[in-house]
């Protein structure tokens, strides 16, 4: 399943955030980040402990559970009095659910993640990313792997001269999209989808920001 | 003919061609001393383009320097850090200069560089960027729309013969070839069995090659590299020659090393000339190429 990716912003920056702020409530989520144990009930928890040693006061806590859903609302307004005492609301969910919580609530919210990406998890405790959404979806003619986001730089002509071993230039623990995309295709006796000269990308698919109204 | 390096390129001779770096900042005196000390020397000189993703003076405006200096400069342009408006703008800047051999390369990614937070913005690949400049030649560009005063470009791409593994790299070398690329020159080959492997199969393409000799400067420099820059694999005989040099020697066996490949890739005609990289050391490719028993 695709899963929103997250990873705990570091102290000293969750520290700035927190600078001056003295009543904190924190909100957790239960769907893709307690996979990433990044803001399900362990982490939160683990969250108003450190803040309580800190000095803050936490003035309650929740983990929701799917954030990014319209229902959050209903849920936070049983702790509306919590949450009414707190300055600041630490969010230990994906963007979507900071967003999503920001829009139902009158309160300043502070990320306690970064959401790295879409993706999902390919073996245990290992997440990868698969699509980039860009609108414009080109995989039909590179085996199904997509270039624009499993390539470093996007390149939707075949590799770079930084690959090495079927390693990208940046991280060797990281592999070389075009690597993969030969190896697909040469297995498939399709390496002329390849060989076509791919003209510059179409970056107007859909620009940000990214809306669709459905007619009918 | 569209420029004297193109002109050498098809007259046959062995062409010799080196780069020069552009300064980190606006003292131009050391480029200024390397491009007059080497515009005679050779058929062409590369500009770099923040290379290695280290931000410096532009490539174009050190090969305006070259042009004004009256020697032949190859313009290198990277697709890493504009957009397909900038590039086209900056091969008209170049053309409407005198400058018209441009060589297009994907450029590093910015996380090897000196700026790693920046955006790397790769709109264009290399091999759309030679395709650009074809167009732009007819009098069109990207968008469909006419020029007013049409370019000429002798257009060149790169190749990394000693890639791992080598086939994806050869399919986009071919395509380099489609888009319009009349020369190649190599990422820096060291060894000669698998260049002339190499070229047994690109003989098969009307594009002249130019092989990439970078000078080894020290034992620890070669290790460095066959560390950290992909495609780069100097073998261990040579990492093993230049360790025995005699103490403070080792540029001297460094000189000898590459003037020994330039003799055999001249004397047994395995390219068409070659590329010097002295990373640095710009004063020693007289010295290399008279080692090479080409002055």
């Amino acid at each position: 399943m695709i899963r929103s990716i997250t990873q705990q912003k570091p102290e000293e920056e969750l520290e700035e955030l927190l600078n001056g702020v003295n009543r904190i409530f924190i909100v957790g989520c239960g769907t893709c980040v307690t996979m990433t144990r990044t803001g399900g009930e362990p982490e939160v928890v683990a969250m108003r402990e450190k803040l309580s040693a800190s000095g803050k006061m936490v003035t309650g806590h929740v983990t929701v559970p799917v954030a990014c859903d319209n229902l959050t609302g209903e849920i936070t307004e049983e702790y509306g009095e919590q949450i009414e005492q707190a300055d600041t609301l630490l969010i230990m969910t994906c963007a979507f659910g900071v967003q999503t919580i920001a829009g139902q609530l009158r309160k300043m919210v502070v990320p306690a993640l970064d959401t790295l990406f879409i993706g999902k998890e390919t073996a245990h405790g290992e997440f990868n990313e698969i699509c980039t959404q860009c609108g414009t979806c080109i995989i039909g003619e590179t085996g199904g792997v997509c270039p624009v986001t499993a390539c470093h730089k996007g390149l939707v002509n075949g590799p770079c001269g930084g690959t090495d071993q079927g390693r990208c230039e940046i991280d060797k623990d990281k592999a070389c999209a075009w690597t993969k995309i030969y190896n697909r295709l040469d297995e498939l006796g399709r390496l002329d989808s390849m060989r076509k000269l791919q003209k510059p990308r179409n970056y107007l698919g859909e620009p940000s920001p990214g809306k669709l109204v459905m007619n009918g | 003919m569209v420029s004297s390096f193109k002109e050498a390129l098809e007259s046959g001779k062995f062409v010799v061609t080196c780069e020069v770096a552009p300064p980190k900042g606006i003292n131009l005196e050391k480029t200024k001393h390397h491009i007059e000390f080497l515009k005679d020397k050779v058929d062409a000189m590369n500009l770099t383009d923040h290379q290695s993703s280290v931000m410096r003076y532009p490539s174009l405006g050190a090969a305006i320097m070259v042009k004004e200096l009256g020697g032949e400069p190859i313009l290198q342009m990277t697709c890493r850090d504009r957009n397909r408006l900038a590039l086209q703008a900056d091969l008209l800047c170049a053309a409407s200069k005198g400058i018209h051999n441009v060589l297009c390369l994907t450029g590093d990614s910015v996380m090897l560089g000196d700026h790693k937070e920046a955006k790397g913005v790769f709109d264009l690949d290399s091999s759309q960027l030679v395709a650009a400049m074809r167009l732009l030649e007819k009098g069109k560009d990207l968008g469909g729309n006419e020029l007013d005063g049409a370019p000429a470009f002798c257009a060149g791409a790169i190749v990394t013969p000693e890639a791992n593994p080598i086939d994806p790299q050869l399919i986009k070398f071919e395509k380099k070839i489609d888009a319009g690329a009349e020369f190649i020159q190599t990422q820096a080959v060291y060894d000669m069995p698998k260049l002339k492997s190499f070229m047994d199969y690109a003989k098969q393409f009307p594009v002249k090659i130019l092989a990439g000799i970078i000078l080894l400067t020290s034992a620890p420099m070669a290790r460095f590299m066959n560390k950290n820059i992909a495609g780069v694999n100097v073998p261990q005989e040579l990492v093993d020659e230049m360790a025995s040099a005699p103490k403070g020697r080792a540029m001297e066996t460094g000189i000898e090393i590459a003037g020994r490949m330039i003799k055999q890739i001249h004397d047994e005609n395995i390219c068409d000339g070659v590329h010097i990289m002295a990373i640095g050391k710009e004063e020693v490719v007289p010295d290399i190429m008279s080692a090479a028993g080409l002055t």
